[in-house]
């Protein structure tokens, strides 16, 4: 915002070329989203084959393609497993590598063995989940992991360099004099560290909700991998298997797309800021 | 006696850390450097992902050298990846910097801009995969690109930027926020206007959000996955299987476990490579400015 002289706000000319090119080029965002609307709401024998046939409006909103598609792909079913796995998933990150994080983040100057530690979960980054696919295909078969609980662990793992680097980094700025306080009041490390240090993470504990919980919500090889072919389904995975036993009918596929992506364009509306910021923060930092 | 006090708790909130320390790498050890390992072993057999198999040493090695689709797998993927990040960038950038200019319903337009990063990869391959057989082919009147396998790479890469511009765009408008404003009025003064301002002040000072999104754009397209099961599923003519993809394939269930873990280990390789070496190259760019 700029300022005159005196520090009061100057009115600022709106530039409106940018602002309406702006508008032209949501266009791209927007138009898949209305494809996807019109053709979902519509009965497959207003489909022309011609593109006005396609992308007109329907000639009545009806719901029936959305409740067929619920009962098809069990919606509701694949909806809450995804829902328990992001969730439990999440959790479980920040309460796991935020204390991993302050372990490792605390030591990691003075002592070899925290700091080592540090760069091998860290260098984790590194490798892709497509070496470590066909092996784990394997080892949760044989721990009788190949279910949402195998999956569940495997993101707590897969996440962990991430989240370690940005918990890490974050520990930095919180002084160990605050620490210190509560300690030379007798507070346990243990103590210290739930009543002291979890609560100043916060901002953090946010940006590795978003970024894992984004991620998992939308991940498609883990579970398919692991839990695949077994009847459990993702809602991801509940779009694959609609689309190779129904793929024909696209007003109830699209239907069942929406369905997929609504649960999170919801949560969007609701949290867009702390998405955003988290996303944001993650990648920045 | 202080001393002694003082020692103990020292030892004690070691040993807690310890005790927080070991239960952690032994998780990540467990799902993580323990399949990374098998899996280098077993790129060392002729394993079919079931049944007995024997050491065949680095016959898998040399067989991934003389595979033409391996070959392919990894020419397309990497054909995908340089060509997305730098139509991501360069599309970012600019968006970003209309973002952040003086417009009306800034955040309305931000919050807008940024709904691909929040959908899934699957669903929104599946969109567009319906978008490039029916609409295009329509308005064009010429067949679908995914059926063609010279052209289906093209709409790879259209709904790989479409997804990934979001996250870069806000990325670089955080960016172009942190470059002072004083900063262009004393190019202004110095007579930069236009592309000079944008080429010498604000590119340079935004080389950290370039890094960043160089590398973070460039390691999502390498294990691009999604959009291919989607899309084309390798088709036409494996002629859009990443390498990804031709692992999970033929790896899974094309009973080539061993050499497909052969294959891994190499792409493994090349990410972290590629991955360190691009970090390196652009942050020794930032240091110079």
């Amino acid at each position: 915002m700029a300022k005159d002289a005196f520090g009061a706000k100057v009115k600022e000319k709106v530039n409106w070329p940018v602002t309406i090119l702006l508008l032209i080029g949501l266009i791209t965002i927007i138009f898949p989203l209305y494809m996807a609307v019109v053709i979902a709401f519509k009965d497959p024998s207003e489909m022309t084959n011609d593109i006005a046939g396609i992308l007109s409006l329907p000639s009545s909103w009806s719901l029936d393609n959305f409740i067929e598609a619920i009962q098809v792909t069990d919606f509701f079913n694949s909806f809450l497993n995804s829902l328990i796995i992001t969730v439990v998933a999440v959790v479980i990150s920040v309460l796991v590598h935020s204390i991993a994080a302050y372990a490792i983040g605390r030591n990691m100057d003075s002592k070899k063995l925290f700091k080592w530690s540090y760069y091998f979960i860290v260098a984790g980054m590194y490798v892709p989940f497509a070496i470590l696919m066909m092996p784990l295909v394997k080892q949760t078969a044989i721990l009788h992991l190949d279910n949402m609980v195998g999956v569940m662990i495997l993101y707590v793992v897969f996440y962990m360099p991430m989240n370690m680097m940005l918990y890490t980094g974050y520990l930095r700025n919180i002084p160990i004099a605050l620490e210190e306080a509560a300690r030379v009041d007798g507070a346990s490390t243990w103590t210290t560290y739930w009543k002291v240090i979890f609560p100043l993470m916060k901002p953090m504990h946010a940006t590795v909700a978003v970024l894992t919980g984004l991620a998992v919500w939308n991940d498609v090889m883990t579970p398919l991998v692991i839990m695949g072919g077994q009847g459990v389904n993702t809602l991801p995975l509940a779009q694959m298997s609609f689309q190779t036993a129904f793929s024909t009918n696209y007003n109830l596929a699209f239907a069942s797309y929406l369905l997929a992506m609504l649960p999170m364009i919801i949560f969007y509306v609701f949290a867009q800021k702390q998405i955003i910021n988290g996303v944001t923060n993650g990648a920045v930092k | 006696m202080a001393n002694l006090a003082k020692a103990k708790v020292g030892s004690d909130r070691n040993r807690t850390f310890l005790l927080i320390l070991i239960p952690v790498l032994i998780l990540f050890v467990a799902f993580n450097t323990f399949p990374l390992l098998t899996g280098v072993f077993y790129s060392f057999t002729d394993s079919k992902g079931y049944g007995a198999f024997n050491m065949v040493g680095l016959q898998n090695y040399i067989d991934l050298f003389g595979d033409a689709r391996v070959g392919n797998s990894y020419l397309f993927t990497f054909k995908v990846a340089v060509v997305s990040t730098l139509i991501t960038n360069v599309i970012s950038l600019v968006l970003a910097m209309g973002l952040n200019s003086k417009i009306k319903f800034k955040s309305a337009f931000r919050a807008l801009y940024f709904v691909p990063q929040i959908l899934g990869a699957l669903v929104v391959g599946y969109v567009f995969s319906y978008f490039f057989t029916y609409i295009v082919p329509a308005l064009t009147g010429t067949g679908s690109i995914l059926a063609s396998t010279e052209w289906a790479w093209v709409a790879i890469v259209v709904v790989c930027c479409w997804q990934s511009i979001a996250q870069t765009t806000i990325i670089y408008i955080t960016g172009l926020q942190s470059v002072p404003e004083d900063v262009y009025e004393a190019g202004n003064l110095d007579g930069a206007t236009g592309w000079n301002l944008f080429r010498y002040i604000t590119f340079p000072l935004i080389m950290p959000s370039v890094t960043t999104n160089m590398v973070l754009v460039m390691k999502n397209m390498l294990m691009v996955f999604d959009q291919i099961v989607a899309m084309t599923s390798g088709g036409p003519a494996q002629s859009t299987e990443s390498i990804s993809y031709l692992i999970y394939n033929n790896g899974l269930s094309g009973g080539q476990f061993g050499f497909q873990c052969a294959n891994a280990v190499i792409f493994f390789i090349l990410i972290a490579v590629i991955s360190v070496a691009q970090t390196k190259f652009l942050n020794s760019r930032e240091e110079q400015l």
